[in-house]
């Protein structure tokens, strides 16, 4: 089976400059890789450093020690040394995101928040809308808020904005943060069936998911990310 | 896209006798991406800035710029004509008070006019064509075409000012504080032209920013500076979000929340 993405020996602290140079440590040693059509989700208890993980595959977030090998385009790339104009291309191409929460931009629609990552990728932007009506219909978000910007929807609303906008393109890989965290079940639902559709389709995502059911319905393989504790290995 | 930048810089430095306006400076940027450069009053930020549109001449360090023809040329080797010829053609300057970028006596038609007129274009129909469509590209009214920008608001102003620097189609634009002494729901529309604007022409541009928002909003790349230095330079959103020189996270963590 396919590895778009391997991880190997990683390792992430922060120094706290402002707190007289402390040192948070937060993982060490943190190897696995994704495969093509599978779900893999990182579990472990809040502030064991699962989505610190996942942003450093993001590139949002520096890598101290260690490698992230993704294949992009036809070759391999480190993520963890790469330049931030391979990082951008990578983003573009090959690694989507669905964050936590959404990050609004005043006067920009729902719709072409949703739409924008498929127009960067070169789609025309009638038909790039096109899909994104699809998804945000598909996960019932009232039509009337399509062309209002998401800065004053609920919760549960911006996620779903979120949600369509990371689904809408086909990267080959997927990481999700917590993308049903503030969904009701009917939506919840919706969001399991468009992962199994991204794995029909061949896509590794990497996700953390909080709730059990979903977390049931879509794993393949669960990482116990504990096992990377950076003070396990430091002591 | 292309594999060659647009302008290569190397270990620019300026002084004012033995003060230090910025040191060391290099990096290249590509075409259709925005650098931030971020830093407090002081920083060097409008020096560096000044230095790379060859408003001012750096005291060490080169840049060169890929011309259209495909050919890098070094900037500060450049006589005088060619440097104001590449301003008034390939580059545009978007200042923080847009009395400095506008002919303030002279009609918004005409503001717009005369960069294409400096490119060559005599038509009278076809300038005024095209200024109308830019300034309804830049939201504002037709009817305002003949009204002089002394009679405009802040922001109306400011939009003018991006609408004169975009006419002639540049490939590099430099703003200093484009956003500076707005009201902010006139900063969030003007924000939004720009990055709309930016991403449709496929714009190169270098913004000076005091402000993390603005830098977060319209730029994907960022430098940091202090006492004329770059103390941090990385993707934006890298950046702002793990922080790791020491003065780069003294700027995030005084970010107000609202």
């Amino acid at each position: 089976m396919a590895t778009p993405l391997v991880v190997s020996d990683v390792a992430k602290s922060f120094t706290m400059h402002l707190r007289d140079g402390i040192k948070l440590p937060v993982v060490a040693g943190v190897s696995f890789s994704l495969r093509a059509g599978e779900c893999t989700v990182l579990g472990g208890p809040s502030g064991a450093g699962k989505s610190s993980i996942l942003k450093m595959l993001y590139g949002n977030y520096a890598v101290d020690e260690g490698q992230i090998i993704v294949q992009h385009e036809d070759g391999l790339i480190d993520l963890a040394t790469a330049s931030p104009r391979k990082v951008l291309a990578v983003r573009r191409l090959t690694i989507g995101y669905v964050s936590q929460f959404l990050r609004t931009v005043p006067r920009v629609t729902a719709l072409d928040v949703v739409a924008e990552p498929l127009v960067e990728r070169g789609e025309d932007r009638a038909v790039a809308r096109g899909k994104a009506r699809g998804l945000l219909a598909q996960l019932n978000l009232p039509e009337k808020l399509w062309a209002l910007p998401p800065a004053t929807f609920s919760g549960g609303e911006q996620q779903r904005v979120n949600i369509a906008r990371g689904f809408i393109t086909e990267h080959p890989i997927l990481l999700l943060d917590e993308p049903t965290a503030s969904l009701d079940a009917r939506n919840r639902d919706v969001v399991i069936a468009l992962i199994a559709a991204k794995k029909a389709a061949g896509v590794a995502l990497l996700g953390i998911f909080h709730d059990h059911d979903v977390r049931e319905a879509v794993a393949d393989r669960v990482i116990d990310v504990t096992a990377f504790a950076a003070g396990k290995i430091a002591a | 896209m292309t594999d060659e930048p647009l302008l290569r810089v190397s270990a620019l430095s300026k002084f004012y006798g033995s003060r230090v306006g910025c040191e060391n400076v290099t990096f290249d940027l590509w075409p259709g991406e925005v650098l931030a450069v971020v830093g407090e009053s002081g920083s060097g930020k409008t020096t560096l800035l000044n230095c790379l549109s060859t408003r001012l001449l750096p005291s060490s360090g080169t840049a060169s710029y890929r011309m259209r023809d495909g050919q890098f040329r070094e900037l500060y080797r450049m006589s005088e004509a060619e440097r104001r010829f590449l301003m008034r053609t390939d580059w545009g300057f978007v200042h923080q008070n847009p009395a400095d970028g506008l002919r303030m006596t002279v009609s918004a038609g005409a503001n717009v006019g005369e960069r294409l007129m400096a490119v060559g274009d005599r038509h009278y129909g076809k300038i005024r064509a095209t200024a109308v469509d830019w300034l309804s590209r830049v939201e504002i009214d037709e009817d305002r075409i003949d009204d002089e920008p002394r009679a405009f608001s802040g922001g109306m102003r400011q939009r003018l000012q991006i609408a004169r620097n975009l006419v002639t189609g540049p490939r590099l634009v430099f703003m200093d504080e484009p956003t500076g002494g707005l009201d902010v729901s006139v900063q969030a529309r003007l924000l939004d032209l720009l990055r709309g604007l930016v991403t449709d022409l496929c714009l190169a541009a270098i913004v000076v920013t005091h402000d993390l928002a603005v830098a977060r909003l319209l730029s994907q790349r960022m430098m940091v500076m202090k006492d004329g230095r770059v103390v941090e330079s990385g993707l934006t959103d890298r950046v702002l979000d793990d922080p790791r020189a020491p003065y780069t996270q003294l700027l995030v963590s005084s970010i107000l929340q609202v």
